[in-house]
């Protein structure tokens, strides 16, 4: 029964998956992002010999990540459970998919931040420091400029992991792209529409690589 | 009052190796207006040093004062304000990479709540001064490495501090660039009367720039004076062997033994500074039936002095050979060079 790709029944259920995405995507490297950023940005400062170090906050920080950032997504799916529906008042849901996918994400890009701000010269810091700075100004206007190359190709990579585990938000009635190639597609043995969801998927990223490669590329140059 | 004093000063590092002594009962006074050198082999604590002058380090025990305050006995927050009076540059430059060079020169500024027009102003004539200004709107991975220590430069006056430090601060340069740089540091010395702190492992930096100069071996200060007394007269091995990188005048055992090899003579070598007449006692050496050659030496200048020595073989009779040699230890220092005046008898004059 493979009816292959019918315009005007496929293309409003894809373009509705695709905002579902987009939505679920933006949102979670909204929240995520800036979590991510500000617990990176903690576990890099409290380290031994950094700006402001304190060995029982970089402890739990460090323990906390180190137990959440291995857990598969589709186990953190189920295990964040309570706090989704703590948090959004349901579990099911595009909107509730992006509780789990922020959590996932924030403590998967914390660990990209802290070592992409290992890599700056601990000299510069210094000489920050030498001027009279403090530690609350070095980590509100030096620390981020200085690793933003590196920092900018370590978001792409999490946009495209985003991207990624969104598409397994189906399971809990996210929705978007993933859940439409395998609703509409693999279990009505339409291989065309899974193929089409394939296409956008690689569009989608191959779009965020590129702006991505392109924004490093320019904050790397100077 | 010195502006810059160390008494009984130590600093150790715990590690896991465990306890590092850095230094070691530092004793120092830098006078206000001068360039100081320290002087020492990697490793020697130089960089400590400088570092506990800005607070960037604390002292174990020990008092610093610098311009004044007791920096070793307050905290780290009441620090930060001086360091708009010690400016600071280093070996890496270290740069703000994401920053122009104006917003480099301009982050001292910011930081010491400076408004936007006044900053803007104290920039350029920063730029200015280090001759810099067509380079404002570069980023430093655009500029050499001497453009980049202008730069550092500029950023380290910004806020017109009374000190500078300098670590290392020419040690990656080539030979030319060390010296512009090091022209620039006189510069901001001699013009903004700016006291200056150069650490070095160069003989040839603190030789051309510094007034006064410690040298440093393993935490401990072994010599310290003019850079004139310390290099022309080093009393510690360190020392001499820091001298020995810009002037190889005394000859080492093994050119001793080739010497007494070569030479029938007698052999001594003596000191020679401005005015000291070696040359003078040498060319009346005839009158005692003496004759002699010069068969090592070299002489070099420091703060616009000369030192060095000259070895030299006496031939002639004994009497003479004595005579020609009090006269020498008359006019400066001379120093025998072992078993000859036993071996002259034995070779006919
Ligand atoms: N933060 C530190 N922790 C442990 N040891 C240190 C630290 N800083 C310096 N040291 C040690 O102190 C000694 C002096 O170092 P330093 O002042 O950097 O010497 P220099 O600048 O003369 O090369 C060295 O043995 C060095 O290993
Ligand atoms: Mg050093």
């Amino acid at each position: 029964m493979n009816e292959g790709w019918i315009w005007d029944r496929h293309t409003p259920l894809a373009l509705e998956a695709l905002g579902q995405t987009l939505y679920m995507v933006a949102a979670t490297l909204l929240i995520g992002g800036v979590l991510g950023l500000v617990l990176g940005l903690a576990l890099y400062v409290t380290r031994a010999g950094s700006v402001l170090p304190n060995r029982y906050v970089f402890g739990v920080l460090n323990v906390a990540v180190n137990i959440v950032r291995p857990i598969p997504f589709v186990i953190l799916l189920v295990a964040v459970a309570p706090l989704t529906t703590l948090l959004v008042g349901k579990f099911i849901g595009t909107t509730a998919a992006i509780v789990p996918l922020a959590i996932a994400t924030a403590f998967g890009f914390s660990r990209i931040v802290e070592q992409n701000l290992v890599t700056i010269e601990p000299g510069v810091i210094e000489a920050a420091r030498a001027s009279g700075a403090g530690p609350w100004r070095i980590i509100a206007t030096l620390l981020i400029p200085e690793a933003l190359g590196p920092l900018l190709l370590g978001f792409t990579f999490v946009f495209v992991a985003v991207i990624d585990m969104s598409a397994v938000a189906g399971i809990v009635g996210g929705g978007g792209i993933g859940d439409f190639a395998l609703v509409y597609g693999h279990q009505r043995w339409n291989q065309e529409v899974v193929w089409i969801a394939v296409g956008v998927i690689i569009v989608l990223v191959q779009l965020v690589q590129f702006t991505g490669n392109t924004l490093a590329r320019k904050a790397l140059r100077r | 009052m010195p502006i810059i004093e160390f008494s009984d000063v130590t600093k150790t590092f715990t590690t896991q190796q465990g306890r590092v002594v850095a230094l070691d009962s530092v004793d120092l006074a830098i006078e206000q207006g001068e360039i100081f050198g320290v002087i020492g082999y990697s490793g020697a604590g130089k960089s400590t040093l400088v570092r506990l002058i800005n607070g960037l380090e604390r002292a174990t025990s020990g008092r610093i004062v610098v311009d004044g305050v007791d920096i070793s006995s307050i905290p780290e927050a009441r620090i930060r304000p001086l360091r708009a009076r010690i400016g600071m540059i280093f070996q890496q430059f270290n740069l703000f990479r994401s920053r122009t060079v104006a917003g480099n020169v301009a982050f001292p500024l910011r930081v010491a709540g400076w408004p936007k027009a006044k900053r803007d102003a104290r920039v350029a004539e920063l730029l200015h001064f280090v001759g810099l200004l067509e380079k404002a709107h570069s980023y430093p991975d655009q500029l050499s490495g001497g453009q980049k220590q202008r730069v550092g430069i500029a950023r380290a006056l910004a806020t017109s501090p009374r000190i500078l430090l300098a670590d290392e601060s020419t040690s990656s340069l080539d030979p030319e660039t060390t010296q512009d740089v090091l022209a620039l540091l006189r510069k901001v010395n001699r013009e903004l009367g700016v006291t200056i702190v150069v650490i070095t492992h160069e003989m040839d930096v603190v030789r051309s720039i510094a007034d006064r100069v410690a040298v440093l071996d393993a935490g401990r200060i072994v010599e310290q004076g003019t850079v004139f007394d310390v290099f022309s007269a080093p009393r510690s091995e360190t020392a001499r062997r820091f001298v020995s990188t810009v002037l190889h005048d005394q000859p080492t055992a093994g050119d001793l033994e080739r010497l007494q090899e070569a030479h029938a003579g007698r052999i001594v070598t003596a000191r020679v500074e401005d005015g000291s007449r070696v040359g003078s006692v040498l060319s009346d050496a005839g009158r005692h039936g003496v004759r002699f050659e010069i068969v090592f030496g070299g002489i070099s200048s420091l703060q616009e002095r000369s030192f060095g020595s000259l070895t030299i073989e006496l031939l002639g009779p004994d009497e003479g050979v004595d005579a020609v040699v009090a006269e020498l230890a008359a006019v400066t220092e001379v120093v025998e060079r072992r078993g000859v005046a036993r071996e002259l008898e034995e070779v006919p004059a």
